[in-house]
């Protein structure tokens, strides 16, 4: 059972990783402030959501697993908000040059 | 599985400093606001990592004020960005 | 062996981190590699397995420092063309450079011939730490074992923002520091800052009782409340309090002169300043505790809000 959920984890985070290295890339390689912020934020919903699935099952209490899912919905309402304000502040940049 | 986790760390991290490489970069004023977004992340992700990996509890507390904090920071960097060449008018950030 | 190479690899990547604050052209730039540069120190301390130091540098270094910094950018934006256009000799650029690795190699030394295993009190700090009916070491060092050192640091706060407010022109002395931020109230911005405040006070209260015996404490509660205080001003929501009130001025001071007093109280009722007697040490450490929230919030806050910069009328 422990093989199994060592397994688990190190599928899930292998996978937030791909998700990260994603991110990453299309920050360097997409033409746009835009697009790149889009890339920017999978990073944050997905690569962080998989490594945070992926670390549940070695956290010792389910206090410590609640608290884990708490940093992943915070970090989620913040991108969303920031990435809004980011979006905004440059097309208004865009707009008055 | 300590060394895969330590392993892991690094990779995030390796991506975040490849980020940082845009941010430096980057043309214009959104890619450098960028910045602070995406270090708050990546340094989560590490951070939740190293702290499983050398079995510290407390860390998830560390990841929960940094979540906080860095949301904090990346509005500063956008606000004061944003109004780089003019002072802020009530249309701002709407 | 994998730890051996991510320790490496760290270290590089702090090393150029911090090379590029430093030669980084863009203000903004440097900001953004210092505040990268705390992250990984905080990364660095968790490896270490100091997690009240890591919890003070992401509060500190990941979120205060850099709104600081910013704010401090944002203030010499007049005068950067200016600072640009000045280029000192290379004499000074080599002198520079001597005295800084001159630095850093002694510092490098002193760790290096450091007797091994290194002088420490922390067995003494284990044995004695139940006396003072705290958990967590660090707690008890601060608030114990070197209660006067937290005093002192308290006290050098309060002068710290002294100093800040000292800046102000003498017409706006007494007035609201800062402009006033404006924002859609319909917006993102303001909604956001009307929801993560509430889960940030949550949050710091959970850090400050956490601190008892687990990483935690004061200072790092202070400064998730400072940094929520500092989002609902940057969204509009509230404006900056004026520097002559009352209220205000007594929070500042409520912290040293409650530490204060209980370090008399202990000079009578233990034998020496900032004794605890035996059964109090956890009661009067909370106490001290509590009046030291308020202190380090609202100097935490009104350092990054400034020098008072207009008349505010009204209370």
């Amino acid at each position: 059972m422990d093989r199994l959920l060592d397994l688990f984890s190190i599928v899930a985070i292998v996978a937030g990783g791909f998700f990260f290295m994603a991110g990453s890339v299309g920050l360097l390689r997409f033409p746009d402030a835009y697009t790149r912020l889009h890339a920017l934020t999978k990073a944050d919903n997905l690569g962080l959501a998989l490594v945070v699935i992926g670390l549940l099952p070695q956290m010792d209490s389910v206090l410590a697993a609640l608290k884990l899912v708490l940093v992943w919905l915070l970090v989620l309402l913040s991108s969303a908000a920031v990435s809004q304000l980011i979006a905004r502040a440059a097309r208004r940049r865009e707009r008055t040059p | 599985m300590d060394e895969f986790l330590l392993s892991a760390a690094a990779f995030v991290l390796l991506m975040v400093a490849l980020g940082l490489l845009r941010v430096a970069r980057g043309p214009g004023y959104a890619d450098r606001m960028m910045a602070a977004q995406l270090l708050g992340t990546g340094g989560i992700g590490a951070l939740l990592l190293v702290g499983a990996a050398v079995g510290e509890a407390a860390v998830v507390d560390v990841a929960l004020t940094l979540a906080l904090l860095a949301a904090f920071t990346s509005i500063a960097f956008v606000k004061f960005m944003a109004h780089k060449d003019r002072p802020p008018t009530s249309e701002d950030d709407a | 062996m994998t730890g051996n190479i991510v320790s490496l690899a760290i270290v590089l990547l702090l090393l150029a981190l911090a090379v590029w604050a430093v030669v980084a052209r863009n203000a903004f730039l440097a900001i953004a590699g210092f505040v990268a540069y705390g992250l990984l120190l905080s990364l660095v301390w968790v490896r270490l397995h100091g997690v009240d130091v890591a919890l003070t540098e992401a509060a500190i270094g990941g979120g205060l420092t850099g709104a600081m910094l910013i704010g401090a950018v944002s203030r010499l934006r007049g005068t950067e063309a200016a600072a640009r256009a000045e280029r000192s000799g290379a004499g000074v650029h080599v002198l520079a450079l001597l005295l800084s690795l001159g630095v850093a190699a002694t510092l490098a030394l002193c760790v290096l011939v450091l007797p091994d295993p290194a002088p420490t009190l922390a067995p003494q700090v284990a044995q004695n730490l139940a006396v003072t009916g705290v958990g967590n070491p660090i707690t008890g060092v601060l608030l114990a074992f070197r209660a006067l050192d937290t005093l002192l640091e308290a006290i050098v706060l309060v002068i710290a923002l002294i100093g800040v407010w000292s800046l102000a022109p003498e017409r706006f002395w007494g007035g609201r520091p800062g402009l006033r931020h404006q924002a859609d109230p319909d917006g993102i911005l303001a909604y956001f800052a009307r929801l993560l405040p509430p889960l940030g006070i949550v949050f710091a209260v959970y850090i400050f009782w956490a601190g008892a015996d687990h990483p935690g404490g004061k200072f790092q509660s202070a400064t998730i409340l400072a940094a929520m205080w500092t989002l609902v001003l940057m969204a509009g929501l509230a404006d900056t309090p004026r520097i002559d009130h009352r209220a205000l001025r007594f929070g500042i001071v409520v912290g040293p002169l409650v530490f204060i007093a209980i370090g008399v109280l202990g000079l009578f009722s233990a034998g020496a300043l900032l004794a605890y007697p035996p059964q109090w040490a956890k009661p009067m450490i909370v106490v001290v505790e509590v009046a030291l929230l308020p202190t380090l919030t609202l100097v935490l806050g009104l350092l990054l809000a400034g020098a008072p910069a207009r008349r505010g009328g009204g209370a």
